[in-house]
């Protein structure tokens, strides 16, 4: 039994953490993520969960008592934004290998400085490389998706990896919209009771944690890190179907919107995917053939299955809500022009960084984009491959 | 309480066990196993980035013989707070056995407590889990080569406060973290030394069994640091007591209590003069720099003895 209902996207995170029923929460607040906090505090205070709640001076303590909690046995989340995530920063990539099955929200904010709240991925984009799977929405119904198929995937007994559940800030955490909610028994079925094999609070069988591993032993202990994200590849696809089959809904790495015939398109995550299908559509009606690929899992990469959804096209923009500054373009440009290296494949891939600050991406932006990748198709020529998109000059 | 006694202590098993690597004389893995003899119960043990977690838990080997985690360096408190909030949860919802008691201890050197982990030691205190954090302070950041802390005595020369032609070591007095964590108003704080192990261990019941957070500051040698033959060392302690360089006190519920007067203060020399950190003050005209820090430990004492009702 599911329920229609009108929500925010933070309401809709919160009413997942809820249906979740975590062992232990540690969060801090921090716009745009805030209300999540809020309201599962209230549920705290209401005994609608089981949660012991701990209540962090920072972020920093929030991600090291989340830590302790999930080593500890307990199903344990938080929840952040930019500058906390930055703060966390140490213990986030701690967090990964342990291998401790952690389920974060992050409401996507730009990260200082200059300091700003408003919506871009520099916050998430940065911890890329920290060992964490990320998940990306483009709207609050995919982040509450993602967040409840986030506990299956990273407690796996072939993952047991954190995940990240990005949502946009303001743009999806702030804007109200018609979604369906589980029913709060099947999320508990669909999650089923976490047992950890190791735990420290089974003193009978003592452990230690995080113990010094010096020359010896990390690179091996790296390299099962590698191998656990090779697994969640095969995790998230089974997690995906079964969530499916469950609600009818969702996809596995990524959604291909009209990208089957297309010549053109555009490739995308998060909010800015359900700007790009509505200038898809009016492309469409005036006969340019344009699609999309709106990327639903960054981390681990679908390196082949991106490349084989691109490889056919003529011309591909890749929008990256962040920069690298390494000045050859951003961060989800980088893999998706990596991974075409090995197709051999004839596409132009140019790169649009877009919407740094929460600078909003309209749908006539994005035929924008499509105007220049027609531009590209007919000269054959490449002016510019890394472009700031509607920057002032 | 019943009373420490050497001959069952004796009896008991070590927590900690002999090999690992800390330096021959070190003071944090007595204080570890004294303070472990104060309780029967299983313990998760939460260990800052430091000496005490470098050399006890080299993979694939460990010391301890209780469940250990080490997260990072400033986070000992807030990771062992996720552990007990673990607990908490789990217990009671009945995932784990309700007379099943477990109890939680961190441990954290000065640079892990007085500095770079007094958020997450202060956070924790405040939130009132019911954990035990210690402070084993040997007054300067040890494992990576004896650099100051705010726990260093001032004077004291370490290799970020050396003493050299123009300045004689670190310029600031120590900060009284004791009195800082008092100030949370939690249920028990102490000050404690392993020469006095009777003193300590009773210190560690107390923190053991108290229901809400209890915070020890236990002065610990360092052969290393300090500059002296390791043989020296409980003389050296007794010194800091007897000196009142390092009062032993403890607050419990907001009662101050003094827990070694001594008979007649002995002057700060006979704490400073072993040690080779404290070797320039006794150069020709630095007697000035000793009447200060006497001056500084004189004001302390007067201080704690009204805040102990001993004045």
């Amino acid at each position: 039994m599911s329920n229609q209902v009108a929500l925010t996207g933070n309401e809709a995170m919160a009413q997942a953490m809820k249906q979740i029923n975590p062992d232990v929460v540690a969060a801090y607040p921090i716009t745009p993520q805030t209300e999540v906090v809020q309201m599962f505090s209230q549920f705290v205070a209401d005994g609608a969960v089981d949660t012991e709640f701990v209540t962090v001076e920072s972020e920093h303590s929030a991600m090291s008592a989340t830590v302790g909690a999930a080593a500890g046995g307990a199903r344990a989340m938080t929840a952040t934004a930019a500058n906390g995530l930055a703060l966390m920063w140490e213990i986030v990539y701690i967090a990964a290998s342990t291998r401790l099955p952690i389920v974060m929200p992050v409401v996507n904010r730009a990260l200082s400085g200059p300091i700003n709240i408003h919506c871009d991925h520099s916050d998430a984009m940065g911890a890329r490389d920290s060992g964490w799977i990320q998940l990306y929405a483009e709207n609050a119904q995919e982040a509450y998706d993602n967040a409840i198929q986030a506990v299956r995937i990273g407690e796996h007994e072939d993952v047991r990896l954190p995940v990240m559940v990005n949502m946009d800030g303001f743009i999806i955490s702030h804007a109200v919209e018609n979604l369906e909610l589980l029913a709060d028994e099947d999320v508990k079925e669909f999650i089923g009771e976490y047992t950890a094999e190791h735990t420290l609070l089974d003193t009978e069988n003592p452990i230690a944690v995080g113990p010094l591993d010096l020359q010896d032993y990390y690179f091996e202990h790296k390299v099962q890190q590698a191998e656990a994200m090779e697994n969640a590849q095969k995790v998230v696809v089974e997690v995906a179907k079964e969530y499916k089959n469950l609600t009818g809904r969702g996809f596995e790495y990524f959604e291909e919107y009209k990208l089957e015939d297309a010549e053109i398109a555009i490739l995308a995550l998060a909010s800015t995917a359900g700007t790009a299908k509505a200038a898809v559509d009016k492309l469409r009606e005036e006969g340019v053939k344009a699609g999309l690929l709106k990327l639903r899992m960054f981390r681990p990469f679908p390196a082949k299955e991106v490349a084989k959804a691109l490889s056919g096209l003529k011309a591909v923009a890749v929008m990256d809500r962040a920069d690298t500054f390494s000045t050859i373009g951003g961060p989800v440009f980088a893999d998706v022009r990596s991974a075409l290296y090995d197709v051999k494949s004839d596409v132009e891939v140019v790169n649009y960084i877009y919407g740094l600050g929460g600078r909003d991406t309209t749908v006539e932006d994005l035929e924008f984009v499509y105007n220049d990748l027609q531009g590209i198709v007919n000269s054959g020529e490449v002016n510019k491959r890394v472009k700031y998109l509607g920057v002032r000059e | 309480m019943s009373k420490v006694n050497l001959k069952e202590l004796s009896l008991q098993d070590e927590r900690l066990t002999g090999g690992h690597r800390l330096c021959s004389g070190c003071g944090a893995s007595i204080i570890v196993r004294q303070i472990l003899h104060a309780t029967d119960d299983p313990v998760v043990v939460g260990c800052a980035t430091g000496c005490l977690e470098v050399s006890t838990t080299i993979y694939p080997y460990t010391a301890w013989k209780d469940s250990f985690i080490h997260n990072a360096f400033e986070n000992a408190a807030a990771t062992i707070s996720g552990t007990e909030a673990a607990y908490r949860s789990l217990k009671r919802q009945g995932k784990i056995d309700e007379d099943k008691e477990v109890k939680f201890i961190a441990f954290g050197g000065d640079g892990g407590t007085y500095d770079i982990g007094f958020q997450s030691l202060s956070g924790a205190m405040e939130r009132g889990h019911n954990m035990v954090y210690v402070c084993y302070d040997n007054g300067a950041y040890m494992n990576t080569g004896i650099q100051r802390s705010s726990a260093t005595p001032r004077n004291a020369s370490t290799t970020t406060s050396p003493a050299g032609e123009v300045i004689p070591g670190k310029t600031q007095f120590r900060k009284e973290l004791t009195d800082i964590i008092a100030a949370h108003n939690i249920p028990y704080v102490a000050q404690a030394s392993p020469h006095n192990f009777k003193d300590l261990i009773r210190k560690a019941r107390k923190a053991f069994e108290v229901d809400g957070p209890a915070f020890l500051n236990v002065l610990s040698q360092c052969p290393r640091g300090w500059r002296y033959p390791e043989d020296q060392a409980m003389d050296i302690m007794r010194a800091g007591t007897d000196s009142c360089f390092w009062p032993l006190f403890e607050v419990e519920d907001g009662e101050w209590k003094l827990n070694h007067i001594p008979k007649e203060k002995a002057p700060v020399t006979d704490w400073l003069e072993p040690q080779g950190r404290f070797k320039h003050l006794f150069k020709e005209g630095n007697e000035d720099l000793i009447e200060e820090i006497q001056e500084q430990i004189d004001k302390r004492w007067e201080e704690l003895l009204h805040k102990c009702g001993e004045k």
